[in-house]
């Protein structure tokens, strides 16, 4: 079955982001059993949910990391095709795939730099090499990026010389190098220490406060609460709860969640 | 006095053979090594991301050539290649031995040789590479050959250099071998040396520490590119 580009037909605003109706099984293990979600531009979704939810492995479905069993996924508006091999679902395209991974930003949780280049190298390899942008307007850029993230006078510093929050504010400013229409967060400070934390929460929270759409995969409540505009509560592979934050925390949300965020406060 | 004048370069002595037989025996090695890197590497990648035919051939490929003795690698190619050349030239018409040039023929069988082991090095140095770091090329939106190129390639090479270091020194006494071709190796020189002055002890000592002299500055050289390719690793390793 292959599906021609369309633009999502229900909504006439342009989602930055629209899955619909995501299913995944490992084996006989149903990781994600029909999960749905729209991001409009400048939305900030923190998605929470305890290990084995399956939030990890959706968010790596949207950048086509992991393909999905079922479903469908448009990015800015344009539909990613699937066919159908062997029973299996695949991309249509990896000419597509590539492209549409150049258009998200992902953060991971083991930040990931390219351990054979400096600091700079990492930030300008795919302006470069994927752009195929001029270099020394993406050196400029990359500077000032880091400039942002606040790393500036690291740049020719290889990864291995780094902290752990050096380290990930350098992987912030490399999806950012990319111009992303969304960036996608993979617990981005749950392998850092707990003052690292910090510098790479404000780093995220200036991005939020510029109007850049983020899906946030998190266990910082804070974050979820004060910079985010709305919560998805993953459990069992399907979304149990969602909502603007004063509504989830003040207690209107679904008794699963109410236990989620008990277990946080200890 | 007459050591100077046997291991000199003048009328009688040998030390102009010596060392373009240790220049040769130089030639040999390095065109292996480049052969190897070329059959090791494609091995390599059958092994790793080939399907089962593939992976089935470069496992028996890595076994066969790592299991059998050198010599018979080096024989089968000289005589078996000169045979099939002889074959061919009879069936064009040609009556008469063919012999492979055993230069050709040496580099060959040390190259198929070194790219057994080669293609083990290759491998182990891929598969150093943090998984996350080809997860981060991929979703960048790199293509494949892109991902080759640019994070693949360079540091499949850092990660090997130890072991390339330690082909390089293994095929270098391998090309000892391919003297039995008649080529004129350090090897077969310091033993024609020898015969005909029957200074077994002394020229076989000569072309040993010729041999070392070798070894040893290509050691250095490995591990002084080794150092380089370090720069990027945490300080507790090669940062000098």
């Amino acid at each position: 079955m292959v599906h021609e580009h369309s633009s999502d037909p229900s909504t006439a605003t342009v989602n930055r982001l629209s899955v619909r109706n995501i299913r995944k099984k490992f084996g006989s293990l149903e990781v994600l059993r029909g999960i749905s979600l729209e991001a409009d531009d400048g939305d900030v979704i923190s998605i929470l949910g305890s290990s084995g939810s399956g939030k990890s492995t959706f968010l790596r479905c949207i950048n086509l990391l992991e393909i999905a069993d079922e479903g469908e996924i448009w990015v800015d508006g344009e539909h990613i095709n699937m066919v159908k091999k062997h029973g299996k679902n695949m991309p249509a395209s990896s000419k597509q795939v590539d492209h549409i991974r150049a258009e998200l930003g992902m953060v991971f949780q083991s930040f990931n730099l390219w351990s054979h280049m400096t600091i700079l190298q990492n930030v300008i390899e795919g302006p470069v090499h994927v752009l195929k942008r001029p270099r020394a307007e993406c050196i400029a850029e990359a500077e000032a990026l880091l400039e942002k993230v606040g790393i500036a006078e690291k740049r020719h510093a290889y990864p291995a010389h780094l902290s752990g929050g050096q380290q990930q504010r350098a992987a912030i400013a490399r999806a950012l190098a990319m111009r992303p229409k969304v960036m996608l967060f993979d617990e981005p400070t749950s392998a850092l220490d707990p003052e690292l934390v910090g510098e790479v929460l404000r780093v995220m929270r200036a991005l939020a406060e510029e109007g850049m759409t983020m899906l946030v995969v998190t266990h910082e409540m804070n974050f979820a609460r004060d910079v985010s505009n709305r919560v998805v509560f993953m459990r069992e592979g399907q979304i149990d709860c969602t909502g603007a934050p004063p509504e989830m925390f003040s207690g209107e949300s679904s008794p699963a969640f109410r236990q989620f965020i008990g277990n946080f406060r200890g | 006095m007459w050591l100077i004048e046997v291991l000199g370069f003048g009328q009688k002595g040998w030390g102009g053979l010596l060392i373009a037989g240790a220049v040769m025996t130089l030639c040999v090695t390095i065109v292996a090594l480049l052969i190897g890197a070329v059959v090791g590497t494609l091995v390599a990648w059958a092994k790793l991301s080939g399907g089962g035919v593939l992976r089935t051939l470069g496992n028996a490929y890595t076994t066969v050539f790592r299991g059998v003795p050198e010599l018979l690698i080096i024989y089968l190619v000289y005589f078996g290649g000169s045979g099939a050349v002889t074959a061919i030239g009879r069936y064009l018409g040609y009556e008469g031995f063919l012999g492979l040039p055993s230069f050709a023929a040496g580099a060959l069988a040390v190259g198929i040789i070194s790219g057994a082991y080669q293609a083990e090095v290759y491998r182990g140095a891929f598969l150093a590479i943090p998984k996350g770091e080809l997860e981060a090329a991929e979703a960048i939106g790199m293509h494949r050959g892109l991902r080759f190129r640019r994070i693949i390639a360079p540091q499949v090479l850092r990660f090997a250099i130890p072991g390339i270091g330690n082909v390089w020194q293994l095929s270098l006494k391998d090309s000892a071998l391919v003297s039995v071709t008649g080529l004129a190796d350090l090897m077969r020189t310091s033993q024609v040396a020898a015969g005909s002055t029957r200074q077994y002890f002394l020229f076989f000592i000569a072309g040993g520490c010729l041999y070392l002299i070798l070894t040893s500055l290509s050691d250095r050289l490995f591990t002084r590119a080794e150092r380089r390719a370090n720069r990027s690793m945490p300080s507790s390793f090669g940062q000098a």
